[in-house]
């Protein structure tokens, strides 16, 4: 697969402005998983969500929602968007992506970023000041759990691990891809460069020279580390459309929506945001060539990502924003096939990945005995203890 | 080549906000030019860039007309602010240009402050509102402003004596015309520095684990 185009969600529960109504939560969350069933109908082949913890969203719990939408698809790679590396354990991050390996074969793969919510740091015990060295701490030890069947580990922001194994080991041998994701900090470029991973571009909401930029910084740092040609690096976009078969019907039945989005209602125009960002609201034709333009200044990619499902547009609206993606997929498929360089590599998948480290192998730390788990989490064999619990009975 | 812009929220035209401004802008100019240095003083008018001004507010990005202000003021070896007082104050639009301005763009800069408004009795404006704000910004505020009532453009030596004490004191702070060229001023990291000259993962990793446990 040279390219993959998907679409991501960040879950927002937002008032449709043409019609007042607001789904409930349980509507929204069902929506979710419709529109991620019809994204593997219609012929994508990602679907991401976002992470929030907060109204108006339903994206907590992100594990679970891709669990439940792998059980119900074949073949689309689940994926986040982000996941917050910053506030969320590695521990359990670690777990969690393993087992939705095992669970859907090796179809997820995930995005680390820090989040545009400050107030979450707080909620999870962490310090928005200590963002990035976060994001750069957590995720250094979530490599270890996913590379090292055993890890001994002590940090600044979590309490050590001694002998410490993360389960399930990753499918085949083989952890998740990894993509990390950043709007303008050029520290997160710096780190997906060092390893090696993939870099992300949110794009939407910001003029491509912001973007260029960031792409270019990690493409240069890519090389920097020795992990292949800047051309080679691995990278991704958002993107935001709203398409008609008649580009004056998608702008006038978008307006409404855009001109009361939550992000950037009542500020620009629709017209002057479509020139300064992505966003494209036309014909499918416009479309296609918008998202082609895209390539002339980040270079060949890997992974395009549409925000579909935001603003209150309504289900039935987003099902045939998809049937429309749907159409136009063979299309963009096939032109920026026939317009990438030699030499750009495809996008990642846990097959290429498998492939990559020499094939699949069982990964399974199949221990002799438990020695950790006893009949209660209070061990009565320890003098220490057995005097406390006398003290207390 | 040494680089001025002034940057004036006048909103009528003619505006004497603006006329203020280019008075400033022609006295720092010989200034400049006295202590034998060249000068190119460039304009910024926030009234044309009060839309753009407003979306970068709700959007966070600067469209093109803004950011070539921004970038200009960012390679400025001086700047002259200059604001009509509304509400005893310096004016909304003033403010929210310095509001989008990244952090530590203005660190170590001359700032030349200036204000117009109806009378006299606002005249204190430049003590309690701009020369705090430029302070809070890291610039090197000029020891004098100027302050201009609608009697001052009437005529009279009171006010281009001022201007000129006031572009005397710019050019001097701006350390042109002769002597050893002083060493640059360091300012706080910009997102461009950075793009520039990329802090490397390794120091990056370094950074993460200096200092107290978190947890």
């Amino acid at each position: 697969m040279g390219m993959q185009f998907g679409i991501f969600t960040v879950g927002d529960v937002t008032t449709d402005p043409t019609t007042g109504k607001t789904p409930t939560e349980h509507e929204r969350i069902k929506a979710t998983v419709e529109i991620a069933k019809h994204a593997e109908e219609v012929g994508l082949d990602v679907f991401a969500t976002g992470e929030h913890h907060n109204p108006p969203f339903i994206a907590s719990n992100p594990t679970a929602t891709l669990a439940y939408i792998g059980a119900q698809t074949e073949n689309i790679i689940l994926s986040t968007a982000t996941t917050l590396i910053t506030t969320t354990d590695p521990v359990l991050i670690a777990e969690d992506y393993a087992k939705i390996q095992h669970l859907t074969d090796g179809r997820v793969d995930l995005m680390m970023g820090r989040g545009n919510t400050g107030p979450v740091y707080p909620w999870f015990g962490k310090d928005i000041r200590q963002g990035i060295n976060l994001a750069i701490e957590n995720y250094a030890l979530l490599r270890r759990l996913w590379s090292e069947d055993v890890v001994d580990w002590s940090g600044r922001f979590r309490t050590p691990l001694q002998g410490y194994t993360s389960t399930p080991r990753p499918l085949d041998g083989v952890a998740p891809f990894v993509w990390h994701g950043s709007i303008r900090s050029p520290e997160i470029a710096e780190q997906a460069a060092y390893y090696g991973d993939g870099f992300f571009h949110n794009h939407i909401f910001w003029p491509a020279s912001h973007t260029k930029q960031m792409v270019q910084l990690y493409r240069q740092r890519f090389e920097h580390y020795g992990h292949g040609t800047a051309d080679q690096a691995i990278v991704g976009l958002g993107g935001q459309f709203f398409m008609r078969p008649n580009s004056q019907d998608a702008i006038n039945e978008f307006r409404p929506y855009f001109d009361n989005a939550p992000v950037y209602g009542h500020g620009p125009s629709l017209e002057d945001f479509s020139e300064a960002t992505p966003l494209t609201v036309g014909s499918p034709q416009q479309v296609i060539e918008r998202t082609l333009s895209f390539r002339e200044y980040v270079g060949d990619y890997q992974r395009q990502l549409f925000l579909l499902d935001h603003a209150g547009l309504p289900l039935k609206t987003v099902l045939e924003q998809l049937d429309l993606y749907g159409e136009i997929l063979p299309t963009l498929r096939a032109e920026f096939e026939k317009l990438r360089k030699p030499g750009v590599p495809d996008a990642p998948t846990h097959a290429s990945l498998v492939e990559k480290a020499g094939g699949a192998k069982d990964s399974t730390v199949y221990a002799e005995g438990d020695s950790a788990t006893g009949s209660s989490d209070r061990d009565l064999n320890d003098p220490e203890v057995a005097k406390v619990l006398e003290g207390e009975l | 080549m040494t680089r001025i812009v002034v940057v004036s929220a006048g909103l009528s035209n003619p505006s004497s906000t603006k006329l203020l401004a280019d008075m400033l802008g022609d006295a720092t100019a010989r200034a400049v030019q006295a202590r034998g240095a060249e000068v190119e003083i460039g304009h910024v008018e926030l009234r044309e860039l009060a839309h753009e001004l407003t979306d970068n507010l709700l959007t966070g990005f600067a469209k093109p007309a803004l950011q070539a202000a921004i970038d200009q003021v960012r390679r400025a070896d001086g700047v002259i602010a200059v604001t009509p007082v509304f509400s005893a104050s310096y004016s909304g639009l003033f403010k929210t240009f310095f509001d989008v301005l990244e952090q530590g763009v203005l660190d170590a800069k001359p700032v030349l402050i200036a204000a117009t408004a109806g009378t006299a009795r606002h005249s204190l404006v430049l003590e309690h509102a701009l020369r705090p704000l430029f302070a809070y910004l890291h610039a090197v505020v000029v020891p004098t402003g100027v302050f201009a009532a609608t009697d001052d453009f009437a005529g009279g030596p009171e006010l281009p004596k001022r201007v000129d004490r006031a572009a005397t004191e710019l050019a001097a702070l701006l350390a042109v015309g002769g002597g050893a060229p002083s060493a640059p001023v360091p300012h706080r990291t910009l997102v461009e520095d950075e793009f520039a000259n990329p802090t490397s993962f390794e120091t990056l990793l370094k950074r993460a684990s200096e200092g107290p446990p978190e947890f």
